[in-house]
């Protein structure tokens, strides 16, 4: 990897591509790597260690940080100075679910006519060899919790945590999350009304919860049944706290609400999406213990549920005590996940500016590593570069946060990924746009 | 695309996909007064809902010590800038003296600017809150309705226009009608303050533009609804059969004959007389090669190609037919036209020789177009085109406003221009910077030091939030 990465700092469109086809020609295996001399990013929160070494073996990291000694006849590799930090983890998306949005027979975002609803399961949907999962890898995102879009009926069905890594595994963790929206998507799902809503939420647990007890009973409920066998198995596994649910509100109003639901409900996980308004609640979200993902630029009132919609959300909700992770939603949740690095450089940027709140540089970075991670249970395995965690690392060209840096290597489990995307293939043939001796088509 | 939904709503790629138009028309033909000379068939007023827009009071003012980027590709470090009267006077090093009574601002460590010029917007037409209320941004009941102006849809209150302000240093823009139609109808140019009309915003004197639309989103709308056009080529031809009836209304008007005024021709025919000028939202390489060939049938030229995702691979075609491309840096994928976006379009058109634009068409993006600008430009210097940041900022404000036919009020800082100044916190091409200062022909009229100078709308007046830094 050593001359790899060396043309890859000095990446150009050619040598961008080569650094592709180097890493394609790589084996697909884990590979034991030591990357030294980095600007070492963890993604816990803590600062950049200069002069730092993360140890890969087996796929996994097994150390990080300074002076960590390099194991004998381990492959390594010098990052020269450069950031070197966990793959970005994107907090909620769609990535893998759709080719092109409007192509209907590409997009499985959601399934408006299914009659299941929370029993529905991503996974078979996944497509890794979708462009836009190379895209986004190229932007150094190398994890994604990934939620469909809705069903025709009030839960949209189980997300998964996959990798973006270049291989036909995508599914890191299966029935990972439930997703349901409350507010006004909700309402529109539900009847009409927000009241309708949580009945309407309250009534499918407690007839999964009936499941449980009893699951013959479900024959007794014919036609006219609440749930489906699928569905209801999907919540009882909510109810108990084994699948998170994570919740679309915004309003305050609506937050408060759906936080009161672990009243009756007390086992179940909750994670808060959007959460707009929520720093109008933001003692009441930190009092609950619930991890909030936001789409952090959102700063109009786009909708009477988002009237407070603010750019400082995620400062003030962090500087409440919430653990707040960093998304890009709201926008194009499943080609542009590069777009975490954008917003979380942005959070950096409003620090300075007078009567906002934003986020230091190494909050921002761990808002878009280990804190999606943690808030869908899974930081132990990914998120950062702590022992045991996976081997997802990533040599950057600059600074991440900031505009325009790109990854000159990454690696998913211990395994060195491609760079290359269609689009730089694109932009390879047509570097200049006058056709040759042969038309573009031969270019290539 | 409308309110940043389009990602996870697939509404959004219906109607709102259809958010982008074009735009301009002549500044000239907006100001034209009824023939004086006593011409028999009665000349009709092209400008009957005049800009009442008057610049705000501003002090004179210096900014010194602040490395200057003067939107036509000049750098200056260390550098003065001074403007008075609502006009810039003097850009220059730091030997420029700084007469008797002007407020003096230390710029050391920032950046200053000429306002940012949003080419491609819906605010006021499709204004926050996004409710159905609000959805004016086309006339989708017809595939051609150039008899529609945008500005009877602004909404001055749109919340929006702060938060391309003070986030995004914008100082004028134009909105558009979107794309629903083949001919969606006028744009307008408004200077971004807020105000109780849009006449009190409109740019004084900005020519007006009709917006043209290729592609799928007019083929969907209206083959849709079982009618023409259902295909490409049925938008050629309702197009090309819409413009052959212009140039005879046209004709008819040349000649002095008396015609039964026609809104929609009388657009048209501005247009072929090149006092309007027109805005193209097209996706495709192959497909502004035949608006090309169109345009040069009927006589106009295609001032600009909106979204223009496949500029790249007909560069040197549009540096030949000196046509603007207004481009996002990196959205793709959400439809089929969509499909073939890569990162380095923005920097591969300029170094064409083509006029490179950075452009919104989102609530939420007009506000970091800088940033947008940004990521192009580095993507472009890691496959080796070397732009500087003082160039590249011509994408931003001096190609647009030369694209809106303002160039000569407003889109650099010259002697004599309207003072339209942003002065950044840091360096603008990082995510880390922000507008400190924006003033809009020399009336600063937002400071992030001074919250009583950042504008609240009606619509957030008393709500939550309100007067919040957002």
């Amino acid at each position: 990897m050593g001359p790899c990465l060396r043309r890859g700092t000095a990446l150009t469109g050619l040598g961008g591509a080569l650094v592709a086809a180097l890493a394609l020609a790589a084996p697909v295996t884990a590979q034991d790597i030591a990357i030294t001399n980095a600007r070492l990013v963890i993604g816990d929160g803590s600062a950049p260690i200069d002069g730092g070494t993360v140890v890969v073996r087996g796929g996994k990291v097994v150390a990080a940080g300074a002076g960590v000694a390099v194991p004998a006849g381990i492959e390594r590799v010098d990052a020269e100075g450069r950031y070197v930090t966990p793959g970005i983890v994107a907090a909620f998306s769609r990535v893998g679910l759709t080719e092109v949005d409007a192509v209907s027979g590409t997009n499985d975002r959601s399934a408006p006519r299914t009659r299941f609803s929370a029993g529905l399961d991503i996974a078979p949907a996944l497509n890794p060899m979708g462009s836009p999962v190379a895209v986004n890898r190229a932007s150094g995102v190398t994890r994604a919790i990934v939620a469909p879009g809705g069903s025709s009926n009030l839960f949209a069905g189980q997300g998964a945590v996959v990798d973006l890594a270049d291989d036909m595994d995508m599914v890191t963790k299966p029935r990972a999350l439930q997703f349901v929206a409350f507010g006004e998507a909700g309402s529109a799902k539900a009847g009409g009304s927000r009241a309708a809503t949580f009945l309407l939420f309250r009534e499918q647990l407690l007839a999964a919860r009936s499941y449980a007890r009893n699951p013959a009973a479900l024959a007794e409920w014919g036609n006219d049944a609440m749930l489906q066998r699928a569905d209801a198995e999907a919540l009882v596994r909510v109810i108990d706290g084994t699948t998170p649910l994570f919740v679309r509100v915004d309003r305050a109003a609506d937050i408060v609400n759906v936080l009161k639901l672990k009243g009756e409900f007390p086992a179940m996980k909750l994670v808060l999406v959007g959460a707009t308004d929520g720093w109008l609640v933001a003692r009441e979200i930190a009092a609950a213990k619930v991890p909030v993902l936001v789409s952090p630029l959102s700063d109009l009132p786009d909708s009477f549920e988002r009237l407070a919609a603010t750019q400082s959300n995620a400062g003030r909700l962090k500087a409440a005590g919430v653990d707040v992770s960093v998304g890009v939603f709201d926008d194009d949740d499943a080609h542009k996940m590069g777009y975490a690095t954008q917003y979380a450089g942005n959070l950096v940027g409003l620090a300075r500016v007078p009567g906002a709140s934003g986020m230091t540089w190494d909050q921002a970075f761990a808002s878009i590593s280990s804190a999606p991670a943690r808030a869908v249970g899974m930081d132990g395995s990914i998120g950062s570069l702590r022992p045991g965690r996976a081997g997802d690392v990533v040599i950057w060209d600059n600074d991440p946060l900031e505009l325009g840096s790109r990854p000159t290597a990454i690696w998913i489990d211990g395994k060195a990924q491609s760079l290359t995307t269609r689009q730089d293939r694109l932009r390879d043939r047509y570097a200049t746009p006058q056709e040759g001796a042969l038309p573009k088509a031969y270019d290539r | 695309m409308k309110n940043g939904m389009k990602g996870s709503l697939l509404a959004a790629v219906s109607l709102a996909l259809v958010g982008c138009a074009a735009t301009g028309g002549s500044a000239a033909s907006a100001g034209d007064k009824p023939a004086a000379s006593a011409e028999k068939p009665a000349k009709f007023d092209k400008n009957p809902y005049p800009s009442t827009y008057a610049p705000y009071a501003g002090r004179p003012t210096a900014v010194r010590g602040v490395t200057i980027f003067d939107g036509e590709g000049g750098r200056i470090d260390n550098g003065v800038v001074l403007f008075a009267g609502g006009k810039v006077e003097a850009v220059g090093g730091a030997d420029t003296a700084v007469p008797a009574g002007y407020d003096v601002i230390d710029g050391t460590g920032k950046v200053l600017t000429p306002g940012i010029i949003d080419i491609h917007s819906h605010l006021g037409d499709y204004p926050s809150p996004s409710v159905d209320a609000h959805d004016d941004g086309n006339e989708a009941t017809s595939p051609t309705t150039p008899e529609v102006w945008s500005e009877h849809s602004v909404w001055p209150q749109d919340p929006g226009f702060s938060r391309a302000l003070a986030n995004g240093g914008v100082t004028s823009l134009q909105i558009l009608p979107g794309s629903a139609n083949l001919m969606g109808g006028r744009s307008i140019t408004l200077k971004n303050v807020p105000s109780r009309t849009v006449q009190g915003m409109k740019f004084p004197d900005a020519p007006y533009g009709l917006k043209m639309a290729c592609g799928e989103n007019p083929k969907r709308v209206y083959g849709g609804k079982g009618r023409m056009p259902s295909t490409r080529m049925g938008n050629f031809a309702v197009n090309r059969q819409t413009w052959a009836k212009a140039a005879v209304y046209k004709k008819k008007m040349d000649e002095g004959k008396a015609v039964d005024r026609d809104l929609a021709m009388e657009t048209l025919a501005g247009v072929l007389a090149g006092e309007i000028l027109i805005h193209n939202h097209c996706y495709r390489a192959d497909e502004m090669a035949l608006v090309i060939d169109m345009s040069k049938e009927f006589g106009y030229k295609v001032s600009t190609f909106h979204h223009a995702v496949e500029s790249y691979k007909i560069a040197d075609m549009l540096a030949k037919e000196g046509i603007c491309s207004a481009m996002w840096a990196d959205w793709w994928g959400f439809k089929m036209e969509a499909y073939d976006s890569v990162n380095e379009n923005v920097p591969l058109v300029h170094n064409a020789g083509a006029c490179a634009i950075v452009h919104s068409d989102d609530a939420n993006q007009i506000q970091r177009l800088n940033q947008e600008a940004a990521k192009a430009l580095k993507a472009g210097r890691r496959m080796g085109i070397d732009v500087s940041d003082a160039v590249a900022w011509r994408w931003l404000s001096y190609n647009p406003a030369k694209a809106l036919g303002i160039a000569e009020q407003t889109g650099s800082l010259k002697a004599g221009k309207m003072a339209d100044v942003v002065l950044w916190n840091g360096n603008p091409f990082s995510a880390y910077t922000r507008p400190e200062k924006v003033w809009i022909d020399g009336a600063l009229m937002f400071d992030a030091m001074d919250p009583k100078r950042r504008p609240v709308s009606d619509f957030e007046l008393g709500q939550p939030g309100e007067g919040d830094v957002k």
